[in-house]
């Protein structure tokens, strides 16, 4: 009984923690579903987004004006992937590790040379903090975060179905078709990279806020976590939800139900330390199946 | 309406796979031609296309479209100008994109991509009207994702896609040869209509020498990388595959060339 009310009791923050993580999910789906480009700067990015906005924050700024420039530095961030990979030639992959690297340095001149910073909810305007995550009060950062995640799929279900949007589509659908039409596919995979990474450096200054701190390794796995959100929605409900805005709901429902599952694990008794173990495992796993159909449903064909 | 001039590729320069493909190529084409392409393997049709569509830097020449020289002009600037269809039914469209997605994305050919909406209601009625053409029941299923459609039915939604926005210039890369024959026949009917209904000027290659004898209204054989045989109007329209095999020994001075041909 103590079990299931203490799981019953970490679910709120699982929830938040999901959604807040299922923006940089719905960043990830952007480049590695949209562009069909596996993208890590990610991995640095997301704790450029914390830094940036914790470190303006404590400067006094405006949380929502300190949010939006977290957004902007994932945009040059990504950015440097795409000038990487589009024009010096480096493949997308090498692209964002380099990117990813540099990251670090860049994260750790932000917060100061410090490995952490706190933004204390006591001392700070904080958008979402983690402490209200159970109460009732208008304090609770989920309706926000609700209304946060609503605005950006709405935002991006309508820039994917405008024009320009759509030559991104294309050019992460077939890039030969994309140019014998007439789109600037590096442009485009660039532009794709940079809105991906603002989307993750928001993400970023989201959770640090949530979280109360920033630390420089937040973003360690990210792709990964991503990666997974992205793939749990597909696998569950890939099949329900083909509207674009609802493949988003989906990427961000991924994001959720991989929180609770560790939530659930972690009560269960798994030691922390061995969490990215398991989310590899898992993300693996849920990559091969599909592989697997393809070379074992053939032969059943056959008998 | 095309001009290439001296036009030299040679891929792989300096290692033991160097390959001339391209070799002080010229032609000239006027607006309207209808120029059918046949030669052996290797002898550089598709290079000379895809050097005309820009898909690589060409070593020396020039390449002139209506005026314009796009000799140093990057592929998909290039696009303005050109309408494509390539050999693979899988390169010419988004399989994960839907018909009139695809239309859309070819309706905008050279032109800026906006924030307005990919595809208004006057479009679809515009892309249902123009599906039509293909007779292929297209019209009644633009929601459909490409990539459920048969090879057949990619390369003639290819081959308007290229041609809804009026090209300068059409260029077709052995488009049927990747389909079975009844296919491939409904396919090139589909291309005479388009290119008769806007008199593009358009260059077919083809490895069937009867088509290219059918087809258009001027025929020029390749054979290491230039122009060896150039026949156009009466004279072509009266060949026989017996006198294009002759052609092709005299131009190339060698006998083993209709085994070459034939085999291509």
């Amino acid at each position: 009984m103590n079990f299931f009310l203490s799981l019953f009791n970490a679910m709120p923050g699982a929830v938040t923690q999901g959604m807040l993580w299922g923006i940089m999910a719905i960043g990830v789906y952007i480049t590695y579903r949209i562009l069909d480009v596996a993208d890590l700067t990610v991995d640095g990015s997301l704790a450029t987004g914390g830094a940036v906005c914790v470190m303006l924050m404590r400067a006094g700024w405006n949380p929502w004006i300190s949010l939006l420039c977290a957004f902007l530095a994932g945009v040059l961030a990504g950015l440097c992937t795409g000038l990487l990979h589009t024009r010096c030639g480096i493949p997308a992959i090498l692209a964002g590790i380099l990117t990813q690297l540099a990251l670090y340095s860049v994260n750790l001149r932000i917060m100061g040379g410090k490995a952490n910073q706190p933004i204390g909810v006591d001392k700070y305007d904080l958008l979402v903090s983690q402490r209200y995550v159970r109460e009732l009060t208008l304090n609770n950062p989920i309706p926000l975060v609700i209304l946060v995640l609503a605005v950006l799929t709405g935002l991006l279900y309508w820039f994917f179905g405008t024009e320009y949007g759509s030559s991104l589509r294309a050019t992460g659908a077939n890039q030969n078709m994309a140019r014998a039409q007439g789109i600037n596919t590096k442009s485009g995979i660039t532009f794709g990279l940079m809105l991906a990474n603002g989307m993750v450096a928001l993400a970023g200054g989201l959770l640090a806020q949530y979280q109360g701190a920033v630390d420089v390794n937040m973003g360690r796995g990210a792709i990964v976590i991503g990666l997974a959100a992205v793939i749990i929605g597909e696998v569950l409900l890939g099949k329900v939800f083909r509207n674009f805005a609802l493949k988003l709901t989906a990427v961000v429902i991924g994001a959720v139900i991989y929180y609770m599952v560790i939530q659930l694990v972690l009560q269960l008794g798994l030691n922390t330390n061995d969490l990215k173990l398991l989310t590899a495992l898992v993300v693996a796993l849920f990559l091969a199946i599909p592989y697997w159909k393809t070379v074992v449903l053939p032969r059943k064909k056959e008998v | 309406m095309l001009e290439l001039k001296n036009i030299s590729k040679t891929f792989n320069a300096g290692t033991v796979n160097q390959k001339v493909a391209l070799n002080g190529l010229n032609l000239t084409m006027a607006e309207g031609e209808f120029v059918t392409v046949i030669g052996g393997n290797g002898a550089g049709k598709s290079t000379m296309l895809n050097a005309i569509a820009g898909v690589f830097p060409v070593d020396t020449g020039k390449i002139t479209i209506d005026g314009v020289d796009v000799t140093n002009l990057a592929e998909y600037k290039r696009a303005k100008y050109i309408g494509r269809v390539f050999q693979d039914p899988m390169m010419g469209t988004a399989a994960t994109m839907q018909i009139e997605e695809n239309l859309a994305l070819a309706a905008r050919r050279g032109k800026p991509r906006t924030l307005r909406p990919g595809i208004t209601k006057a479009d679809r009625e515009f892309y249902r009207e123009q599906l039509k053409i293909l007779d292929l029941g297209l019209e009644d299923r633009m929601t459909t994702k490409v990539g459920l459609l048969s090879g057949g039915q990619r390369q003639a939604l290819t081959l308007l896609m290229a041609t809804l926005q009026q090209p300068k210039l059409l260029l077709l890369d052995e488009h049927t040869a990747a389909l079975d024959p009844k296919t491939a026949a409904k396919v090139l009917d589909a291309t005479q209509r388009i290119v008769d209904r806007s008199h593009l000027t358009t260059m077919m290659i083809t490895h069937n020498m009867r088509d290219a004898i059918t087809y258009g209204n001027r025929l020029i054989m390749m054979y290491e990388g230039h122009v060896v045989v150039d026949v156009r109007g009466e004279e072509k329209k009266n060949l026989t595959v017996e006198q294009l095999l002759n052609l092709f020994s005299k131009a190339s001075g060698s006998d083993e060339a209709d085994d070459k041909l034939l085999l291509s």
